[in-house]
């Protein structure tokens, strides 16, 4: 389910990914974590080693569910669009979503969900609206291919692109509160905090949310 | 063939003496004044648990491994069979070094009540007329075996488990195990199993059974006391229950249409084809070590299996507030416990907020994966051990089986 060609997302000297440890930053110490799309299990590996976090994953590839067990991780086989529903209200402290909101077939359903399971839910996505895809579309006519974005039109497994400006939109039609934010940028650098929304949609290459009930 | 014939009939008359006194195995007995409650309502007393241990307790007791076998298996899980000679039937998952390492590990490993390998069984002899139970042993549960481990964990003083592992009829325990006592199991390893015998296994059981009571060798169960044994019937039960051991897929790499050391056809019923071959060999060596009564009680054991049932139907009520970390595992092939039983104890478990992992595995050797050589289990319950024992802060080498 977590579609990124690994390498090719930036990271840290010490060999995380950038947006994983953004999001690790963002997640209290020894919380309930559910990680929805947790691919080979980095971001959980990387919760239990550094935030001492109590974590679970929804992985969709038996390749990566597999490689999760191995590695001691409490990983399920299953997918985000029908098995999030099987979960209780309020099991978790936070539920996230990383890369994978825009490979859903219904990511408000997801979105509803992962507010239902947990207090709280961190979300990251690639944005549509970073100017590399906005000119390859303009100028090149074609549908964007990025570092970050490798697939075909008819390979791809992201079938619900979206913005940055289009993700508060759905937050805001679904009563979500968003917390924080981080936009990166191509070279996985934060943007600056105090960027209009239009320099984050433009210029962030990816987008990392906290996200809450609203009360 | 004929000297096949002749060693299962010498080997069948030695079961009772296996069933009473069993060779290479550790025994407790319990007398009159611990009976087993069975859920049929009676009690068990006096009776008896075969058991065979691996690797060595730690100090603080908390690094013992139940392993529990399935329908025809039996204790001797990592050593020579006393009857066979074989190796024992998981020595590729339990052992030192193994997936579930003797080094670390403390692994007992009990013959079910209702067995034949030195647990109270069908054809132990009964104290009460000096002859062998038949039929006149009560019908026992999955629940009935699960609670006797327990009372032979408590006469070893082992008060928490660091892990149940079983798969088939062993992960029915496994999972009865995390249902009945969730305080004293702190991970468990259901394999190719599921909460409930479904209709389609129920049946081939009863098939099974009806073939071992139309054999007249079975005298009405009375076999050993009128010196017969179902052969016939208690080898064609196998190889119906082997088929669905197997897949398509499996039997038609393994065999497909090959003739057995022939080049045409016989326009015979002799064993003319490979697969038949086979058949009939798992039948023949199956009766040299099992008793067929002990195989109509077991395959009951599994038919009455219902975890739900026991819970208001609710599944997810079964395993309510569990501690216990689970790894569920199922295989593609398997059809006699396909994934979806598997996925079905999966969303129970979501539903109490269990920790779970769950992993189906890639393979056409169907049902019987479980106990052969495949990497990828081997990988995973490695895993998962390691990443319990850690939890559990179990050291990675005991110093005890050091010395």
């Amino acid at each position: 389910m977590s579609n990124l060609t690994v390498s090719n997302i930036a990271r840290t000297p010490g060999d995380a990914r950038v947006d994983l440890v953004l999001m690790a930053e963002m997640i209290d110490r020894g919380a309930r974590v559910l990680d929805v799309g947790c691919g080979d299990g980095e971001l959980l590996r990387l919760l239990g080693e550094s935030r001492d976090v109590d974590g679970r994953g929804i992985e969709l590839s038996r390749e990566g569910v597999n490689e999760c067990v191995a590695k001691g991780l409490a990983v399920i086989q299953g997918d985000a669009d029908t098995d999030l529903a099987d979960y209780p209200d309020d099991a978790f402290d936070y539920v996230i979503l990383s890369q994978t909101l825009q490979a859903t077939r219904h990511p408000r359903v997801v979105l509803e969900h992962m507010l239902r399971i947990g207090r709280r839910a961190v979300v990251s996505f690639p944005n549509f609206g970073h100017w590399q895809v906005r000119l390859q579309l303009l100028f090149a006519g074609h549908m964007p291919q990025t570092d970050i974005l490798p697939y075909s039109w008819y390979d791809t497994p992201n079938i619900h692109h979206c913005t940055i400006k289009d993700f508060r939109q759905l937050c805001e039609a679904t009563g979500v509160k968003m917390e924080k934010g981080v936009a990166l940028n191509a070279w996985g650098s934060p943007l600056r905090l105090n960027a209009p929304w239009w320099f984050w949609n433009l210029f962030g290459e990816q987008a990392v949310f906290l996200l809450s009930r609203k009360s | 063939m004929v000297e096949a014939n002749l060693t299962s009939q010498r080997e069948a008359a030695e079961a009772p003496r296996e069933a009473d006194d069993p060779r290479d195995s550790l025994v407790v007995r319990f007398g009159p004044d611990k009976p087993l409650k069975l859920d049929a309502g009676v009690e068990l007393s006096p009776f008896q648990i075969a058991y065979k241990t691996y690797g060595t307790l730690n100090a603080a007791r908390t690094n013992a491994v139940l392993v529990c076998h399935a329908l025809t298996g039996d204790q001797h899980v990592a050593s020579d069979h006393p009857v066979t000679g074989k190796g024992g039937w998981w020595e590729t998952m339990v052992g030192p070094g193994k997936p579930i390492d003797t080094e670390r590990y403390f692994v007992i490993c009990p013959n079910v009540v209702g067995g034949c390998m030195g647990t109270t069984g069908p054809a132990s002899t009964n104290p009460k007329t000096d002859k062998p139970w038949g039929l006149e042993f009560p019908v026992v549960t999955v629940r009935d075996m699960v609670r006797a481990q327990a009372m032979l964990l408590d006469h070893l003083g082992i008060e928490t488990l660091f892990s149940v592992v079983g798969g088939s009829m062993g992960g029915m325990q496994v999972l009865q195990w995390a249902a009945s006592y969730p305080s004293r199991v702190f991970s468990v390893l259901p394999i190719a199993c599921a909460t409930r015998h479904s209709a389609q296994n129920i049946a081939f059981h009863e098939v099974g059974r009806q073939a071992i009571m139309a054999d007249p060798e079975w005298r009405r169960g009375r076999y050993q006391l009128e010196g017969t044994f179902p052969r016939r019937g208690l080898s064609v039960a196998r190889m119906g229950a082997h088929i669905t051991y197997l897949s398509d897929a499996a039997l038609h790499r393994k065999f497909g249409r090959k003739f057995q050391d022939r080049e045409n056809p016989t326009f015979s019923f002799d064993a003319d084809f490979e697969v038949e071959s086979y058949l009939r060999h798992q039948g023949i060596s199956f009766v040299e070590r099992f008793d067929a009564n002990s195989y109509l009680y077991l395959t009951r054991a599994m038919d009455y299996f219902d975890l739900a049932a026991d819970c208001g139907g609710v599944l997810a009520n079964a395993f309510k507030g569990t501690p216990t970390r689970f790894c569920v595992i199922s295989f593609t092939s398997d059809w006699l416990f396909p994934t979806s039983e598997s996925r079905a104890i999966v969303h129970a478990l979501n539903a109490s907020s269990a920790r779970v992992s769950f992993a189906e595995i890639v393979t056409d050797k169907g049902h019987d994966a479980f106990l052969l050589d495949e990497p990828e289990l081997f990988a995973i319950v490695r895993g998962f051990l390691d990443g319990a024992g850690n939890a559990r802060g179990l050291a990675r080498q005991n110093i005890a089986a050091k010395s």
